[in-house]
């Protein structure tokens, strides 16, 4: 039995008639042809599939699209706004946080949702909040690096940058 | 991905969704579905019909009573829970353990309902559930049932709550007099769950001696137990290093350890004692303050 559901991504609202059984990353990729969230591991460990959902940083593999009717989601592609970078974008870049890219979109997105909430973060508190997201390459010391770095600049445009993850309670 | 199909509904009231649940064999209640929707994907639980709770918004709220108890409902995720100034000043073993829940993901949505009702044995949130003498609320067909938490983990993915029930909320009784409360988890390093984690409150006298301790643990046996020889050994005592750990290393005492890649059954019983004895050593601290 199909459902329909309508959700906002990245500031566009769309209504699909689905599956219960399609999960939300699926609904993103391939009805949405959103493919810059990646599926690591399907199994909710990787944090590849990492996508803001009303706010909160969520593994969009272990939620069901029907369950995100009325959602207002953000992916990776809806950090940049006019097309200037978001600070954590332009961190992960200058300090070279990433080689093949697979884990960046769901880091950065973890990022947002924790910088916006811990606006200066140790290091200890940032790899704490990087736990749910896997990197198998480039390591986490420049990962690490670049969200503290994008820290600072955020904490610099706090007030003129609206925030990404602002929380929506439904 | 999941392959095998079912209907989906999200009622509006808890009513509703009681009478839902009783109208197929083989439907299942989600929240979070942070351990649902992976038993799904395995193909380990295949129900024709899911249940979402997310529309009855009267369950995801944090509310103290009159008398103190404060009332958690089950949509209340574990993110919300480590963050909520009552539950991290009244009952911060409650609080740590839900910051200590999985990752900053799985707490955005994972929910307190969710954990009690699905019971993993290496589930966080069951050994403060103890440790306070928290009380499940469940709703059924016939009413609701207020069950203890001692009464209600069973065994692995066991528990008290019935087939046609649903978890509306998790009471607990804020703790009397002068006490302290606090969790300390040994986590597995790739999944986060506990190998063993345990739960301890403490009520002092006014000599500043152990009136009462209270020990919930997790991660280390089939279901979440109380450690009942280790409060009977810590009670009456002047709560020095010496009597925390003699307390201590009774925790694990009668249990049937859980033995498997990451942890032998002795090493498990071993963990306890440990983590026990840093659990009380900062509740008697918190309590002293």
């Amino acid at each position: 039995m199909g459902h329909t559901v309508t959700l906002t991504v990245n500031g566009t609202s769309y209504t699909r008639e689905i599956e219960p059984t399609l999960l939300l990353v699926e609904l993103l990729r391939e009805t949405l042809s959103l493919t810059g969230t990646h599926v690591g591991c399907d199994t909710s460990q990787c944090g590849a599939c990492t996508v803001l959902v009303d706010g909160r940083a969520t593994k969009a593999c272990t939620m069901l699209a029907v369950q995100a009717d009325g959602a207002t989601v953000i992916t990776v592609e809806g950090l940049a706004k006019n097309s200037e970078m978001h600070p954590i974008q332009r961190a992960f870049a200058k300090e070279h946080a990433l080689q093949c890219g697979f884990c960046t979109p769901g880091l950065m997105i973890t990022a947002v949702d924790f910088l916006e909430r811990n606006a200066s973060p140790s290091d200890a508190e940032i790899r704490h909040a990087i736990e749910g997201n896997l990197c198998r390459c480039t390591g986490y010391h420049n990962i690490v690096n670049a969200i503290r770095s994008a820290s600072a600049e955020m904490r610099q445009t706090a007030g003129v940058r609206p925030k990404v993850a602002a929380e929506v309670n439904r | 991905m999941i392959t095998h199909p079912f209907t989906y509904q999200a009622p509006s009231t808890l009513e509703e969704a009681v009478e839902e649940l009783g109208r197929s064999g083989d439907s299942k209640v989600i929240a979070g579905g942070h351990s649902l929707l992976p038993l799904m994907k395995l193909g380990l639980a295949q129900p024709e019909a899911l249940i979402d709770l997310r529309r009855i918004a009267s369950l995801r709220a944090i509310r103290t009573e009159s008398d103190g108890t404060i009332v958690i409902g089950a949509l209340t995720t574990h993110r919300d829970i480590a963050h909520d100034p009552i539950v991290r000043a009244k009952l911060p073993a409650l609080a740590e353990a839900a910051g200590a829940v999985g990752d900053l993901q799985v707490r955005a949505r994972g929910t307190i309902g969710g954990s009690i009702a699905h019971a993993d044995p290496a589930a966080d949130e069951p050994a403060p559930a103890l440790a306070y003498d928290a009380t499940i609320r469940a709703v059924g067909p016939k009413g609701r049932r207020d069950i203890r938490a001692s009464d209600y983990f069973k065994g692995t993915f066991e528990t008290a709550l019935a087939d046609d029930e649903i978890i509306a909320e998790v009471r607990f009784p804020a703790p009397a007099g002068r006490s302290g409360s606090a969790y300390e988890k040994f986590a597995h390093p790739a999944s986060g769950f506990a190998i063993t984690g345990v739960a301890a409150l403490v009520t002092l006298k006014a000599d500043g001696g152990i009136e009462r301790a209270a020990i919930g643990v997790t991660g280390a046996a089939a279901a979440a137990y109380r450690a009942t020889a280790a409060e009977k050994a810590l009670a009456g005592t002047n709560g020095d290093a010496k009597a925390i750990a003699a307390a201590a290393a009774k925790a694990s005492d009668g249990i049937a350890a859980l033995s498997d890649l990451a942890a032998s059954s002795d090493y498990r019983k071993h963990l306890v004692t440990v983590f026990a004895k840093r659990a009380i050593l900062r509740a008697v601290t918190r309590a002293r303050a």
